[in-house]
């Protein structure tokens, strides 16, 4: 009985390093396959020409752009209502009916798919507003979709400062609200930021919410024209643009050029890099942040 | 605060051109008058605060309603509008909406958005758990270090990226093996599992690590084996909290989109085994929702498939707060 016991504990124990060591081996052949196919692909020339639509040779510049003025305009509108709302949720929010609902909100909110959030943003920020598939709609879209994560960041941030500094300051009679924005929030900074960078990883490769909100294609862009309102500018907000994880999506499902395998290559492994990079970024950027803040060595 | 700073400076400007009151008593004065005076500002800044991040908090429930009311009442168009009725649609095998006459069973797509779920849970479940036992009780310093940081990085990873390497990897190696198409409910299912794989992993790493340790001590001192423990003990205690792991990764994989859509092969027959091509209902959405126009009964039909995914996600959220209470009564 005894034996049997024991080899039982040797044999799970070998099965759950086993399975530990799978996944490992997984991501870093995921990774490795991805890198190593789009590894001739990236080169100036790629990464800044536009897309052809029928002959080889496209690259992937206007989608590049896109991506990162989509992820900057997301961030724009939805990082000032996560942090206030966080702020409520973590200072403010009473135990009472209109916070548990809230909760749920965020709850509902996090876990809808996101095309459901695709096509609410078709339906408000694309038809009923009129703009047509836009930069715009795709960034209200976006932010519907980040919005509870951002929330979640800044609550979780302000509930691990320490009390103390909290309680010091409200003893030297500084108001809450100059607490929350003077004390609280500068010693929430490294999370927050930590937070905002993945989210930001998340955004960057989201496609399905896209799709019917800024659209699957991209005019071609005159990179040295920076009117909010021309057609072909790269800043104007009301044009379509596609991003590079729709790129990847519309290239492998409708591709009409010899070398669609190829495209689909090089964009898949630049957005791994990018989200390689948002990852290891915010990781880097958070410790940093936190000894140059604190003074302390250690998260 | 800087315009208060130079009225309170001015007063102690004005106090030091009078030399017969005394300084310690001017300090004196002139903070209470600092502080009384700013009183009401300072009422107002909280209260503005207060209000504003209360608008922020509100406009997520306004999302929600918002969202649940457009997809609504578009989605019952189908129903009310058109006339289709709701046990047909739920029903009927037969997808047809440009025929004549027009056919709405959408039952192809709900069986195959459960089929890939159940599939991918079934794959990932094990393996999620097995990865959370192994970081919390096997190896915490090798899981700490190296294994949750794996994990996080599958979770930064695009679903079209998964989607792509399913694409390119997987479905021809499925088309190899078995001699079929490749696009399958298998690759479908497999795809979704290594997406919703780090989501059970660091949930139930969660719950796995909220265990108290003198279960864990006592179990030890009665001279159990550490898989007994961990079998016995630690996954009996963990149990609500690992279904949670579950759901949520099943709540994710029912909703994912384009990586599903790449590699099932998007047919509407029945399946007859999981190496058949299927439809899902995100799937069936993605790639009709552009060509239909608005207003017409397939469009119609369309949302009403989103209405569907809507209301599984309202009821994932349920069953994941009874296992949240179920959670609270054992403890």
């Amino acid at each position: 009985m005894r034996i049997k016991a024991k080899i039982m504990d040797r044999t799970a124990t070998f099965l759950l390093t086993a399975i530990a060591v799978l996944i490992i081996g997984v991501l870093f052949a995921l990774l490795g396959f991805l890198l190593t196919q789009g590894w001739h692909k990236l080169n100036f020339d790629f990464l800044t020409s536009p897309p052809s639509i029928a002959e080889a040779g496209g690259g992937i510049g206007p989608q590049l752009f896109n991506s990162f003025y989509l992820l900057v305009l997301t961030m724009l509108i939805a990082l000032p209502i996560g942090l206030g709302a966080g702020i409520y949720m973590a200072e403010y929010a009473p135990d009472n009916r209109f916070t548990r609902f809230i909760r749920l909100s965020i709850e509902v909110l996090s876990s809808l798919p996101s095309i459901v959030i695709g096509l609410f943003g078709l339906l408000v920020f694309v038809t009923m507003t009129g703009w047509g598939y836009s930069i715009l709609s795709g960034a209200l879209a976006l932010t519907v979709f980040n919005l509870p994560l951002l929330v979640r960041i800044t609550e979780d941030a302000l509930r691990n400062v320490p009390p103390s500094q909290k309680e010091a300051s409200l003893a030297l009679g500084i108001s809450k609200w100059r607490t929350i924005t003077s004390v609280l929030l500068p010693a929430a900074l490294p999370g927050i930021i930590t937070g905002t960078i993945l989210a930001s990883g998340r955004v960057f490769g989201e496609a399905a919410a896209l799709l019917f909100t800024a659209g699957m294609t991209s005019p071609d862009l005159v990179f040295h024209d920076f009117s909010l309102n021309s057609p072909t500018s790269p800043l104007n907000p009301m044009r379509p643009a596609e991003t590079l994880a729709v790129h990847i999506w519309k290239v492998n499902s409708e591709g009409l050029t010899p070398d669609a395998r190829d495209v689909a290559d090089g964009a898949a492994a630049i957005l791994v890099i990018a989200v390689l990079a948002f990852n290891l970024g915010a990781r880097w950027f958070g410790t940093w942040l936190y000894r140059k803040i604190t003074s302390g060595t250690q998260r | 605060m800087s315009h208060r700073g130079m009225e309170g400076s001015a007063v102690l400007a004005k106090n030091a051109a009078e030399p017969a009151v005394p300084l310690q008593h001017t300090r004196g004065s002139s903070m209470q008058t600092r502080l009384t005076k700013r009183n009401r500002h300072i009422h107002a800044e909280n209260v503005i605060g207060r209000a504003i991040a209360m608008l922020c908090a509100a406009m997520l429930i306004i999302l929600v309603l918002s969202i649940s009311y457009f997809i609504a009442s578009k989605g019952l168009a189908t129903f009310f509008v058109n006339g289709v009725s709701l046990k047909e649609f739920l029903t009927g095998t037969t997808w047809d909406p440009e025929g004549e006459p027009a056919a709405f069973g959408v039952f192809p797509f709900i069986l195959g958005s459960f089929l890939v779920t159940v599939l991918a849970a079934v794959i990932a479940a094990p393996l999620g758990i097995g990865a959370a036992i192994f970081m919390t009780e096997i190896s915490p310093a090798f899981g700490k270090k190296i294994l949750k940081p794996v994990i996080e990085l599958l979770v930064g990873i695009p679903s079209v990226v998964y989607g792509y390497v399913g694409l390119t990897l997987l479905v021809p190696f499925i088309r190899e093996q078995f001699e079929v198409l490749g696009f399958s409910v298998l690759a479908g299912g497999l795809v979704l599992a290594l997406m919703i794989l780090p989501t059970i992993t660091s949930v139930a790493a969660d719950a796995i690590e909220a265990v108290p340790q003198d279960l864990r001590n006592a179990s030890l001192a009665l001279g159990a084996t550490r898989w007994q423990t961990i079998w016995h003990v630690v996954l009996h205690s963990a149990l609500p909290g690992c279904l949670t792991a579950v759901v949520l990764g099943m709540a994710r994989a029912f909703g994912e989109a384009l990586a599903v859509q790449m590699v099932i092969g998007n047919t509407t027959k029945l399946p007859e085994s999981i190496l058949d091509p299927i439809s899902t209902l995100t799937s069936g959405i993605t790639l009709n929702m552009g060509n239909t126009i608005a207003g017409t009964p397939y469009n119609n039909a369309l949302w009403s498939m989103a209405l569907i995914l809507l209301l599984m996600s309202f009821a994932f959220i349920l069953i994941l707060r009874i296992l949240g209470r179920r959670k609270w009564a054992s403890r």
